[in-house]
């Protein structure tokens, strides 16, 4: 079971309370007129999908409801590091 | 190879069943082949199959990184049924469910084809609508299949909680005869020996770590095992394709997932069909052993821990129970999970990749194993004709840079 204390309300909530957001870094193109189809497809579609190492979002969804980076293992579940969305680093 | 028969089964058994050869020989890898398959499941060796069959392409390698039947071949839950909602999904499911018909026959392996109906649960008005437009659309496409009332779904799952107060009431179901389940373990034993028994180098315990390319193409695959050189690639490994295409050079729509199921102690035949409910999303058969087989949603985030978690064992169970009260004494025997790979229109990839001799079969999502036959049939002629098979041109993986998704998930409100 994934358990993380959230960097906001600073409580422990496990994967039932949490709502999983999807990878980081999935940036939408910063200037959309000139985006090219492939830009737009790797932006809409493709995912880095990593078996290891994970950075992520996360939102203490049952909880105070706030949006935040988690880095996890993707086969063991350990969570390495919590940063709150503005990536200062709590605990 | 020795046949599988009667006369041999009973020649066999007269000698204490101890004659029996290996079903696949465990063959010296060559330093070159036409073709070489990534991954040992279904996909792969149905392709290998259909490589050798169809297409009389036998020097032919299928690697698989851990052993036949390990992977998710050995942890879905063995239904097959094609009720899917466009005409061009239909297509393939269906394809599949007809050649898993005649598999038995074709493979010379009894593959245990048990089409006692798929029946998925109709809960409220708003279900039974998009039940009737399910079986228009499946009518239309030539799918036979029904809509039955309450008192017939009483009458054929008479364990069923059909009580007043039941948490979701039952008001019918929409059921497909054809469906059922398969003993999963022979479809890709039998597979593997057939494709054996064509000239297919069937290599376990060899994991793909890198390629060799020159000129936008692949030469050589790099495995646990040492450089093999290679005419073609074909991909067929689900919840880890994006692993090889981040080796290729290429990225894939793929998140992948932990999907769990789980299976009681044997219990006397009590339960004749596969019975799906939308509204706890949980999926139940009975086993020709008499074992519970469950499972439900996959879990939500990305995920390769191949193993069962007990949030959502807890859930399945829940509605399991709820489901069906008489099996709450019912003792849990096992959990597990295989790693899933979901796409964003929950409909497979299938064809070339940028690389330009490698080919993909991925995307099934949690509906890998209904598909086993049709996957290996269209992956095996994309490597054969270096061109998709009509049947998957518009399953490629250029459609999400077109923009001409097969929505499957919205469509038939598939729970992948």
């Amino acid at each position: 079971m994934i358990v993380i204390r959230c960097p906001y309300c600073h409580e422990q909530k496990t994967e039932e309370e949490l709502t999983y957001g999807g990878e980081l870094g999935v940036t939408r193109p910063l200037d959309p007129e000139s985006a090219s189809d492939t830009e737009w497809t790797d932006y809409l579609f493709m995912r880095t999908n990593r078996k290891g190492l994970h950075r992520e979002y996360w939102c203490c969804s049952i909880g105070c409801g706030q949006w935040f980076k988690v880095t996890r293992h993707t086969i063991t579940h350990e969570v390495t590091e919590i940063n709150r969305s503005d990536d200062s680093v709590v605990g | 190879m020795q046949r599988y028969s009667f006369f041999n089964l009973a020649r066999h058994a007269l000698r204490g069943n101890t004659t029996y050869t290996p079903a696949w020989h465990q063959p010296k890898l060559k330093p070159q082949y036409d073709v070489v398959i990534i991954g040992g499941g279904g996909h792969g060796l149905a392709t290998a199959y259909y490589l050798a069959k169809n297409y009389g392409i036998t020097n032919v390698a299928v690697l698989e990184k851990g052993w036949i039947g390990g992977g998710n071949s050995g942890r879905n839950t063995t239904n097959v049924r094609s009720d899917y909602m466009f005409p061009e999904s239909v297509a393939v499911y269906d394809l599949a469910l007809r050649l898993y018909e005649e598999l038995a026959k074709d493979l010379n392996f009894n593959i245990m084809l048990s089409q006692r109906g798929w029946m998925t649960l109709i809960h409220d008005q708003h279900q039974l609508e998009s039940a009737q437009h399910k079986m228009n659309s499946l009518v239309c496409n030539g799918i036979e299949a029904q809509i039955i009332g309450r008192e017939e779904v009483r009458r054929m799952i008479p364990t069923l909680n059909m009580s007043a107060n039941a948490r979701y009431p039952v008001i019918g179901a929409f059921r497909q005869k054809r469906g059922g389940t398969i003993r999963h373990d022979a479809v890709v034993w039998g597979y593997a020996r057939a494709a054996d028994q064509l000239g297919v180098h069937i290599v376990q315990d060899c994991e793909v770590i890198g390629f060799e390319k020159a000129g936008g193409s692949i030469t050589a695959v790099k495995t646990s095992r040492g450089r093999i050189g290679c005419g073609a690639v074909g991909v067929a490994a689900a919840g880890h394709s994006s692993l090889i295409a981040d080796m290729a050079g290429f990225r894939l729509p793929v998140t992948s997932h932990c999907l769990q199921a789980m299976v009681s102690e044997p219990l006397k035949p009590l339960l004749n069909h596969v019975v799906f409910s939308p509204s706890t999303g949980v999926y139940i058969n009975q086993t020709q052993k008499g074992e519970l087989v469950m499972g439900s949603a996959r879990d939500l985030y990305a995920s390769y821990g191949q193993r069962g978690t007990f949030p959502t064992i807890e859930k399945t169970i829940t509605a399991v129970i709820e489901m069906f009260p008489i099996f709450g004494q019912t003792r849990l025997m096992r959990h597990w999970a295989g790693i899933v790979d979901i796409v964003p229109d929950s409909s497979p990839i299938l064809g070339p990749t940028p690389v330009g001799n490698m080919h993909i079969n991925c995307g099934w999502g949690s509906g890998g194993f209904k598909a086993i036959p049709a996957g290996g049939l269209l992956l095996a002629c994309s490597l054969a004709t270096g061109k998709p098979h009509p049947l998957a041109l518009k399953f490629g993986l250029d459609r999400f840079r077109s923009n001409r998704l097969v929505d499957e998930s919205a469509a038939a409100g598939s729970a992948h």
